[in-house]
């Protein structure tokens, strides 16, 4: 709420905070630099060394594909020289945004994203919310069930779904692409984890205050579990986003790709246009880089408790 | 696992209606068995997933074992039941061997990489020198590219005479490679790619870990006069033990299920050295239009990964 409030008094102290705060982490950085490696200069250099050295080497492809956009065609057919000789341009950039249907495949890509992400969120917190929180005849065969489905890799489906989705008419349509994607029995192991651990307490007294099942759910469970909610939500929207086996076997007409299937197809089209191939691979990079970089402790703690599956 | 255990062993009592009214009310304890014993909305919650996990997991989990014995093709509605022929043409198929083979040697080319650089990766971001925000963005980035971008960038990479690589190798007077078109070293090419690409990913789940070291412990190491290494080998890296062993099973899982860079890089080339198990599934099925082999092969396939699936869960059944 604090972030809402406009006073400039209110902002102030919140800048504040978050200065002194980050303060604090770079004073328990400092210790912890001490206590792991020791205060000797030159380990502290060697390790720092070493660090830089694999960071460039990990940034060398995107920025050599990043200079290779704003490069004049011609010169980037060249054996390279790693600086534009001929100047700077936005060419490739022109071309790529004016003439595919770049912009089309990214918007298609975050429906689709947003929707496998809304949807699993929402079916698996419900699911796992039944199974952490109410009695109903079934339950332990049907949690078995999830269980045992988490083992089930949907790679190996892409034959018979197909078909279904044939069958079902759903080839070449959105909820072709979004609903075998929302199935995430992992989520649902991992959000009711989270659930058990709610104090039954707390849900008994809103029951003997009269509340439905629905309001346990959305005005307690989901308030209380909002870090998980978050971690699961950021985990299945970098999987949706990126994911190209099932949109690649599901879609065939260019009107309903997503990014990463589109961009599979430009390559041939374009054949050997090194400068707008690395244009449409900036463009499509940039969205979940930047919001990487705007949320990026978020991000890590997300993955990071979610990658590992509940275990 | 606990709230579980007991809610199932409850007495299941049967209020007349699913009401939120007035509920009786006794000891606490009593209360909280009773309470969520009369909410029998749960099916209510849990039907959505239930319905999706039925259509989209279960529902082409046994379709696709049917038409595994079937000679059902893409093209055609109608197709007949040929028991076990399917099985029988993949087990003598040499090609069902030698994809099977080409994902077995790309999870273990990448595996090894995969665990030992993001374990340096992370031990160096650890130490909480200066630069977490830039380390972290540098090792993770890759991850959050798609696979049609990263081959972009590795195909320009390993681009003959003109990319990067054979240029910096030609300046040492050394190359040029044949990256993606030396069919011996297409596969290293691969899991080079796929250590750029996905290495973060172990790197934040290695990170996590040692983030859970107490630094109380570093904190009587040092008082004992315990060094840098000292600590490194006998703090650090013992309790990294157990998370090492969950990522190995789950790098294990996902390099086994390889199709979209080498698809995309190689197409499976060059003359079919790379060509993984999951693509020859693919252009079985949706190339040659044998969706019923295709499905035989998928099964075996899967029965593999089953294997390291189960050894993934003996350890979590050890804890509980």
């Amino acid at each position: 709420m604090a972030v809402t409030e406009s006073a400039p008094g209110s902002v102030a102290t919140l800048v504040a905070a978050r200065r002194s705060a980050r303060q604090q982490a770079r004073a328990e950085n400092r210790t912890l630099t001490k206590l792991t490696i020791g205060p000797s200069p030159w380990v502290r250099a060697a390790a720092l060394a070493a660090l830089v050295v694999m960071a460039l080497l990990w940034l060398l492809p995107l920025a050599w594909g990043a200079v290779t956009s704003f490069k004049h065609e011609a010169e980037a057919a060249l054996p390279a020289s790693w600086w534009p000789t001929q100047g700077w341009t936005l060419d490739a950039y022109r071309q790529v945004l004016g003439n595919s249907e770049l912009l089309g495949w990214m918007w298609n890509s975050l429906v689709v994203a947003v929707l496998v992400t809304a949807l699993t969120v929402l079916i698996s917190a419900m699911a796992a919310f039944a199974f952490s929180q109410t009695v109903f005849k079934g339950r332990g065969l049907l949690q078995f069930l999830t269980v045992a489905s988490i083992m089930m890799p949907g790679q190996i489906l892409i034959v018979p779904l197909f078909k279904q989705m044939q069958a079902m008419g759903l080839v070449d349509t959105f909820a072709g692409i979004v609903l075998p994607q929302i199935v995430a029995p992992v989520m649902v192991f991992i959000l009711k984890r989270f659930f058990d651990a709610i104090p039954s307490e707390l849900l008994d007294a809103a029951r003997i205050d009269g509340a439905g099942t629905w309001r346990l759910f959305w005005t307690i469970v989901l308030p209380l579990s909002k870090s998980i909610l978050v971690a699961v939500a950021i985990f299945v929207f970098i999987g949706a986003w990126n994911n190209f086996l099932w949109p690649f076997i599901v879609t065939t007409d260019p009107q309903f790709m997503t990014l990463p299937v589109g961009l599979s197809t430009v390559k041939n089209a374009y054949g050997v246009q090194y400068a707008q191939n690395m244009a449409s691979a900036m463009i499509a990079a940039l969205p979940l880089l930047v919001v990487f970089m705007l949320f990026q402790r978020r991000i890590v703690q997300g993955v990071a408790t979610t990658g590992m599956g509940g275990q | 696992m606990t709230a579980s255990s007991t809610s199932l062993s409850a007495p299941v009592a049967r209020p007349s209606r699913r009401s939120t009214g007035t509920r009786p009310r006794t000891g606490t304890r009593a209360v909280s068995h009773s309470l969520r014993a009369q909410d029998r909305s749960g099916y209510l919650f849990v039907a959505p997933f239930a319905v999706a996990t039925g259509l989209f997991l279960l529902w082409p989990t046994i379709y696709g074992l049917w038409m595994s014995f079937t000679d059902q093709s893409l093209t055609a509605t109608a197709s007949s039941f040929i028991g076990f022929d399917n099985y029988v043409e993949a087990f003598s198929d040499p090609q069902v061997w030698t994809t099977l083979w080409h994902t077995v040697w790309f999870t273990l080319l990448s595996t090894v990489p995969l665990i030992l650089v993001a374990l340096v990766m992370a031990v160096l971001v650890h130490t909480g020198l200066p630069g977490q925000w830039v380390w972290r963005l540098s090792f993770f980035a890759p991850f959050l590219l798609t696979s049609a971008v990263v081959s972009s960038l590795a195909s320009w990479l390993f681009q003959p005479e003109i990319g990067l690589l054979d240029v910096g190798l030609a300046k040492l007077g050394l190359g040029p490679i044949g990256w993606l078109t030396d069919e011996n070293v297409a596969m290293f090419s691969i899991a080079l790619v796929t250590v750029w690409w996905t290495v973060g990913f172990n790197f934040l789940l290695y990170l996590a870990a040692l983030q859970g070291i107490p630094q109380q412990q570093y904190e009587a190491a040092t008082i004992d006069g315990a060094g840098g290494w000292r600590r490194l080998f006998s703090i650090t890296l013992p309790q990294m033990k157990t998370i090492t062993g969950v990522i190995v099973v789950l790098q294990l899982l996902a390099s086994l299920k390889v199709f979209d860079q080498i698809y995309l890089l190689t197409g499976g080339g060059p003359n079919g050295s790379t060509r993984p198990i999951l693509e020859y599934v693919y252009d079985t099925g949706f190339t040659n239009y044998r969706l019923g082999y295709a499905s035989a092969i998928s099964y075996v396939f899967f029965a593999l990964i089953l294997v390291f699936t189960l050894v993934r869960l003996l350890p979590t059944k050890k804890e509980a």
